[in-house]
């Protein structure tokens, strides 16, 4: 494979998790809230996943849907204290990462043990034939993982969701005004727990690709601040599913830039390729300034007795 | 170990999370989403430990406060570059925050293995700050050091400043909302967030300049065991206020002291800490809305 392919694949590889969180988050903000416990969703499903799959015997696919009952279990948490009790969504996600995180390593700890697990076979790539064979690109967009594909199909499904039906308009008119939504007997607060829940079921995917289709075990913390990126890229792609797939793929192609530098002999500290998807990130957030209307309602209370 | 020495560990781990955790709650008090005390805890502990190391020598004692007071400015400007996203670029600060947590890693990273890594080149740390450069211990016998009274000084200090000054008003007002701000007076919003904010972050970057000059004396990469993340925790579990920061501070400091003892001597991982951490802010969390308070209320309502 030369530097060019392999930087494309790993860029593929290194965006299919983080679309599958950030597109599920962007359902989330759609309807007006926030989740910033997606950090803690992510780590769930990564452990959620290992479990289905390996002790739980139901191979990548079972550890797939695991990964997301995890993940839909900690934003069922969110629904509780944010939809229920009203409490503050900012306050709410930060202890939810927190308790992820500690769960998660405290769980790992007690089912595995001070040695951890034994490695669990990951899901295998599939060629589609015809396609993996377009140079230069066919590989790395053809030759992936099945759970790959599943998101190309995710991307437009969704886009035809949100945009072509009732239910996809409902979810807007929440985010936009609840208030205003309510009045038109639109259930606002009823939509908001579902995105709530489906956003939790594609983050708690996106942990279980990292374990199921990539690393085969899994390791405390291994979510690395992927939850928060797929924050950042849900702004980055302007609420749009396409557009989240696109800036899902840019940070990745960030990522994935070190291989391509160190095929072409440049020398930089390796930290700078490490920090660089980061600084791209604070750079495209600024540079889009003015230029992106978020949900007029987003992040914003749920107040009073009408909603 | 007797419990003279347990204690006193726990007070040493918690002096970092009382400066994090007065950083995060002042700053949440402005209405400021400061997640980034982790990051601003970093650079503070490189910047004064580069002072250390490069001057410390030189200079014998006197490098103690100028290494702390870089500390502060390195943490300063963590945070103003998240404070000048939001004012001039209106990039949400709970997320330039968190991707310059990460930024911050990389620096360390890099600092630990390139220009600030020690003469042998084998270990990814930094040499050693002169004993001169050093905190002297305040209980013979223990690890507690100056930086202790500092913080609790620090602490008292930020109460007054929010509970009896001029400044202090504006703070509570601006966190109170724009609207708030403008019915009490002429308080230029912008600026008073901008100031809570750099007062935030150095506030965490001096906490990583103690860690440096009372502690751990080198940088290396863990240093930092997420008392940034941690922070966020102490501050609201605290209300917070910062005379109740000191109470939660030395609270986790005993809870997570305790907790790496479990694991050392029974195998009870030391996560489970921070299970317990979070559990007490959701159930903080749900007594607070059970009772109708809206103290730990950040969000602006959906009126329209």
């Amino acid at each position: 494979m030369s530097a060019l392919e392999s930087f494309l694949e790993g860029t593929i590889r290194t965006a299919t998790p983080l679309a599958f969180a950030a597109l599920g988050e962007t359902i989330v903000e759609r309807s007006g809230l926030i989740n910033i416990g997606l950090e803690g969703v992510v780590i769930a499903g990564a452990l959620g996943g290992l479990v289905a799959a390996g002790y739980g015997g139901g191979g990548v696919w079972g550890g797939i849907a695991g990964a997301g009952m995890s993940g839909v279990l900690i934003a069922a948490i969110f629904v509780l204290f944010v939809i229920r009790l009203r409490a503050d969504q900012i306050i709410t996600g930060t202890a939810l990462t927190l308790l992820s995180l500690g769960l998660t390593a405290t769980l790992y700890r007690v089912i595995f043990g001070a040695s951890g697990s034994l490695g669990i076979p990951t899901m295998e790539t599939v060629r589609i034939p015809v396609l993996s064979s377009i140079p230069v690109i066919g590989s790395a967009l053809f030759a992936q993982p099945p759970v790959t594909y599943l998101l190309y199909a995710i991307i437009p499904l969704l886009w035809w969701w949100m945009f072509r039906t009732h239910a996809g308009l409902a979810l807007r008119a929440a985010g936009e005004d609840p208030l205003a939504a309510v009045a038109a007997g639109i259930p606002a607060r009823k939509i908001q727990g579902w995105a709530i829940l489906f956003g939790g079921f594609m983050g708690g995917v996106a942990g279980g690709i990292l374990v199921v289709a990539q690393a085969g075990t899994f390791a405390e913390g291994m979510s690395s601040g992927r939850g928060f990126i797929a924050i950042a890229i849900v702004v980055l792609g302007r609420w749009h599913p396409v557009g989240t797939a696109i800036a899902a793929t840019i940070f990745a192609a960030a990522s994935a830039l070190q291989y391509l530098f160190q095929a072409m002999g440049w020398i930089l500290p390796y930290q700078v390729f490490l920090a660089l998807p980061y600084v791209l990130t604070l750079l495209g957030l600024a540079g889009i300034a003015g230029r992106v209307t978020a949900p007029a309602g987003l992040g914003r209370r749920i107040t009073g007795a009408e909603i | 170990m007797s419990e003279y020495v347990l204690f006193s560990d726990a007070l040493v781990r918690s002096t970092p999370l009382i400066l994090t955790g007065l950083a995060v709650a002042l700053a949440f008090r402005a209405g400021i989403f400061n997640i980034g005390a982790e990051g601003q805890f970093l650079v503070g502990a490189a910047a004064s430990t580069a002072l250390g190391v490069r001057w410390g020598p030189s200079f014998g004692t006197a490098i103690i406060p100028l290494a702390l007071l870089a500390s502060m400015a390195a943490g300063a400007v963590w945070a103003g570059i998240a404070a000048e996203l939001k004012r001039r670029f209106h990039v949400l600060e709970i997320i330039s925050t968190i991707m310059l947590n990460f930024i911050a890693i990389h620096l360390i990273s890099f600092l630990v293995r390139g220009p600030l890594q020690e003469p042998t080149h084998i270990y990814p740390q930094t040499t050693s700050i002169p004993l001169t450069a050093q905190l002297p211990v305040i209980a013979p016998g223990t690890r507690l050091h100056l930086g202790f009274l500092l913080t609790i000084a620090i602490a008292c200090a930020l109460a007054w400043l929010l509970r009896h000054t001029a400044a202090g008003f504006r703070i509570r007002a601006t966190g109170a909302g724009p609207t708030a701000a403008a019915s009490a007076g002429m308080i230029d919003v912008a600026k008073v967030s901008r100031r809570v904010f750099l007062l935030s972050g150095s506030l965490a970057g001096l906490a990583g300049g103690i860690e440096v000059s009372g502690v751990t004396f080198a940088l290396y990469e863990n240093i930092s065991p997420g008392y940034g993340y941690t922070a966020i925790a102490v501050a609201l579990i605290a209300g917070l206020s910062p005379v109740g920061v000191i109470v939660s501070g030395i609270f986790f400091g005993v809870l997570e002291t305790g907790a790496t003892g479990l694991q050392r001597d029974f195998g009870i991982p030391a996560a489970t800490a921070t299970v317990i951490e979070a559990l007490l802010v959701l159930l903080a969390l749900a007594l607070n809305q059970l009772r109708g308070s809206r103290s730990l209320q950040f969000s602006k309502p959906a009126t329209t």
